[in-house]
């Protein structure tokens, strides 16, 4: 995920953009319409539907008798579930107060000093997006687990529970939460800079009186980004989290340990409470936020501060270091022997038939799952935020699109499976020849990544001016012309970003997929986590790498791809 | 321009059709296998069987007992499985009472011991082997905290094991269920509930896992893994240095076992399965692995295995006990130790 990316997250807090208000054909209005359909239609097949199935089931017990809100009850009478919320609630805020402080300190030093590798540097924190979240778990228990290496940093504290939980969500959640505050801290003015230097305000008071303010909309969102991530993951918790439980992981132990789906469906809706949260916040951002720059901005320069990038770049080297060293303690999981007794290097454990049934055929899954992720998600999504930004009138419809396109963000991976279950396997279902499919893989992929793919979509589109449709309209241009030869090629870079997101998440993502994987689907994320899970960790750390060099490689494409797009195309954005 | 755009529709409602559930090639049947075998036993099993039934492939769904169960029974009004090979006899008994198999005698099932199969005629079910609660104990770590080696359920109630035992979480693992199970019978309620009250205290966690405790054990983790035998035997002939230790009061055991689901829609090739299953070239397979198997005739002696595990097998053990109780058990369980479990998935 890019800096572009980024920032559609901090359009959660951007006005609407003006429609454009030109004269609609008859075609177009039908086709308008029907793409619209189209588009709420998925939603809510994808989304909607299956959360009311899930909300449906939360009133049911586990022998399918109605029971009204007894589940709920029950939920708020077992203590250790009540236990649940309140780690859950307070590692998650602990997390996001370390992550938002650490990642706006180093998008600071990227985007406001002159230090040397800015480039590395933002490719260093971008490391943990190639890997599933039980990787850096797995490394945390190779440097501090009762045998790691580091073991005794910790001073006698265990790494199983709090500490592990913590480390690992920090490293998980970084590189989003820089994204956002790039982002955010790019958009500046220098004009106001300039002015505030003329009239002698100081470093401090400058960043006080104007950076500060600027970015605190994207400081908000990088808030909820980061708590809404950690509180709804449950691959960190899973591996290291020992004997804390988290509420993500709750849901899992009511569902299979227990058999118990009504409770399960509870502890799942529990968790989008922070979703409700963030759409109130969302709505109160977007009523206050004023656009930051005009036609007329200037692009802040920072200038060359010797002391100051040089603090800058420790700073970086240290943070970015950390995030190398933990990749690098899983690759060199990936590769002993026997640990910890036998620390022969070895390639043994890449011979994955050993530890599963499935072999190297998980990976080849993953492969094909990312694929088709990223097709059919980067169309749906750029046509449906195509659709809700420019086409014409529709308000009602408009609306209720966008809010099903923020949803998923909220709605844990896990979440999303299981609603997925009781949805798509009702006997009633005439969908249900997608249960067991790779198509509902691809399909639940895409709907739980939609939300961060759609608003880097409607970014891009807001960045093109409306005009455009109506100038091409007054030259009696159909306006899927428009779209195909102006916006499309315009929003190159948001497009390939949107692919190759939804590409990297379809290799890393677990949660989405864990309860819905069929024998000849399984992915190899889900292959970390059983291998993890039956204790074969090298193996375990093996396949996680394996994901973490295909993200990578297509990482690298990517990046070489839109250099060389961003030279033909996008020649219009520079000064 | 309007034909283009149809042109695309087309194309995405192509690339949406191109998703329909590929069947396999040619004619071979895939049978749907639920199973909660371990993984490296998946590979030889499937194997044998194919190679003796030309035209059927085994698909695998493989999940630790619990959550096999699980969902097999959130399936339950729509099953995608078409036997279910290697689950413990409890959980297929919970299946049973739903009414979701199909009973079914296989061929030469009448050669197995006789407690290793359904009751009723035609079975439901019908018993591969036998596995059981073993202590896996890491010698070098023990050494370095100056562990004694534990012999008996009661010695792991020793102050000095405080933090050092991991055991599998009876929910999810059916090793756990089997151990907690096992002490119920044996112990009584009163007695064994206070036992796991105390054992409790010197859990460092409760794993979902029941291969895991041991694998932890051998990497030294943690001293003491309550787990199954055979996976002691594995990791120590992997090099890990542990002894596998069968507690001398006896120990927990559970049977593996086969069933055809109710409702199959490739009942031949499903019936073809439960047969080669309960046949005692299958029992050789198993005996690879675990020592008592279904099948009188076959035994066989595996490395590093643990001496007389037959004899070591609780003589008190009541797979329908265990299956009508499952449910009250586990709540217990949970509202007792559910704060240490280790989270999963």
């Amino acid at each position: 995920m890019s800096a572009r990316m980024a920032g559609a997250r901090t359009l959660f807090f951007k006005p609407a953009a003006r429609s454009s208000s030109r004269p609609v054909e008859p075609g177009e209005r039908w086709l308008f319409g029907l793409g619209m359909g189209g588009i709420a239609l998925f939603l809510a097949l994808f989304v909607l539907l299956p959360l009311g199935a899930l909300f449906l089931r939360s009133l049911y017990d586990r022998d399918g008798v109605f029971v009204g809100l007894a589940n709920v009850v029950a939920f708020l009478e077992t203590p250790t579930l009540v236990r649940s919320v309140v780690n859950s609630l307070s590692l998650s805020l602990l997390t996001t107060l370390i992550t938002v402080t650490l990642a706006f300190l180093y998008a600071f030093c990227l985007t406001r000093t002159q230090m040397a590798g800015r480039g590395l540097f933002r490719l260093l924190a971008q490391i943990p997006l190639l890997a599933p979240s039980l990787l850096p778990a797995i490394a945390l228990v190779y440097l501090f687990g009762n045998k790691g290496i580091l073991r005794g940093l910790l001073m006698g504290e265990t790494i199983y529970g709090p500490i592990g939980i913590v480390l690992g969500e920090v490293f998980y959640t970084f590189p989003h939460a820089v994204m956002i505050l790039t982002v955010a801290l790019s958009t500046s003015d220098a004009r106001l800079y300039e002015a505030a230097e003329a009239l002698g305000a100081n470093a401090w008071k400058r960043f006080l009186t104007i950076t500060l303010p600027g970015v605190r909309y994207g400081l908000i969102s990088a808030v909820f980004v980061v708590f809404t991530l950690v509180i709804t993951d449950f691959g960190v918790p899973k591996v290291i989290g020992g004997s804390t439980n988290m509420l993500a992981t709750d849901v899992y132990k009511q569902v299979v340990g227990l058999q118990n789906f009504g409770m399960g469906a509870v502890v799942g809706l529990v968790l989008l409470l922070p979703a409700v949260l963030a759409f109130i916040a969302d709505w109160y951002g977007q009523r206050r936020q004023m656009a930051l720059l005009s036609a007329r901005s200037v692009p802040f320069q920072p200038r060359v501060n010797p002391l100051g990038d040089r603090l800058a770049f420790l700073f970086c080297a240290l943070v970015g270091g950390l995030l190398l060293g933990l990749l690098a303690v899983a690759g060199f999981a990936s590769i002993v022997t026997f640990w910890p007794y036998n620390l022969t290097p070895t390639l043994a454990n890449y011979d994955f038939a050993q530890f599963d049934a499935a072999g190297w055929s998980s990976y080849g899954n993953s492969l094909i799952l990312a694929f088709w992720t990223a097709l059919v998600g980067t169309v749906v999504v750029f046509t449906g935020a195509w659709l809700v930004e420019r086409a014409p009138g529709r308000a009602a419809m408009k609306g209720l699109v966008r809010l099903m396109a923020i949803l998923p963000l909220a709605v844990p991976g896990m979440v999303l499976g299981l609603a997925y279950i009781f949805f798509f396997n009702a006997p009633w279902n005439p969908l249900g020849g997608l249960y067991h499919s790779m198509a509902i893989l691809v399909l639940a992929t895409v709907a739980h990544f939609y939300t961060v793919s759609h608003l880097t979509a409607v970014t891009a589109l807001k960045q093109l001016d409306a005009e455009f449709e109506a100038v091409s309209a007054s030259l009696k241009v159909p306006v899927w012309t428009t779209f195909l030869r102006v916006t499309v090629p315009l929003c190159i870079p948001a497009i390939l970003d949107i692919a190759i997101y939804f590409f990297v998440n379809a290799m890393t993502t677990v949660s989405a997929v864990v309860f819905l994987y069929a024998p000849d689907t399984k992915t190899a994320s889900v292959a970390v986590l059983n291998m993890d899970d039956a204790g074969e960790v090298a193996g375990a750390a093996a396949m996680a790498m394996m994901i973490v060099l295909t993200s990578a490689g297509v990482r690298a494409l990517h990046a070489l791809l839109s250099r060389a797009l961003q030279a033909r195309t996008q020649a219009w954005r520079r000064r | 321009m309007i034909r283009r755009t149809i042109l695309l529709g087309t194309c995405a409602l192509a690339l949406l059709a191109a998703f329909a559930p590929v069947t396999g090639a040619g004619a071979a049947t895939r049978l749907t296998v639920y199973t909660a075998l371990e993984n490296e036993q998946l590979t030889p099993y499937k194997k044998a069987f194919e190679a003796d039934n030309p035209g059927i492939e085994i698909d695998w769904v493989r999940d630790s007992t619990g959550v096999v169960t699980a969902k097999l029974l959130a399936e339950k009004d729509n099953p995608k499985a078409d036997v279910v090979w290697g689950l413990a006899a409890s959980s297929l008994m919970i299946l049973d009472a739903q009414g979701m198999l199909m009973p079914y005698q296989p061929k030469g099932a009448d050669a197995l011991k006789a407690g290793f199969r359904d009751a009723k005629a035609p079975p439901a079910w019908v018993g591969m082997d036998a596995w059981m609660a073993a202590i896996c104990f890491n010698t070098v770590e023990a050494e370095k905290r100056k562990l004694p080696k534990p012999t008996s359920w009661a010695d792991l109630l020793k102050p000095e094991y405080k933090g050092q035992i991991v055991m599998p979480n009876p929910a999810s693992s059916g090793t756990g269920f089997l151990a907690v199970s096992g002490w119920l019978q044996t112990m009584g309620a009163d007695k064994a509930w206070g036992y796991m009250d105390a054992l409790n205290n010197n859990i460092a966690l409760y794993t979902h896992s029941g291969s895991k405790p041991c694998k932890m054990a051998a990497s030294g983790e943690y001293a003491i893994g309550i787990s199954i035998e055979y996976t002691g035997a594995q990791q120590k002939t992997k090099g890990a240095p542990i002894d596998v230790i069968l507690a001398s009061e006896g120990v927990g055991w559970e049977m593996e076992a086969t069933a055809i689901i109710k409702g199959t829609r490739n009942a031949d090739a499903a019936k073809a399965l439960a047969d080669w299953a309960a046949s005692r070239k299958a029992n050789e397979q198993y005996v690879n692995f675990y020592q008592v198997t279904a099948h009188p005739g076959v035994t066989k002696e595996t490395p590093n295995y643990p001496k007389n595990a037959e004899a070591a097998m609780n003589k008190v053990n009541d797979f329908a006990w265990a299956a009508a109780n499952r449910d009250r058990i586990l709540a217990d369980w949970e509202k007792r130790y559910g704060t240490k479990s280790e989270p999963k998935s």
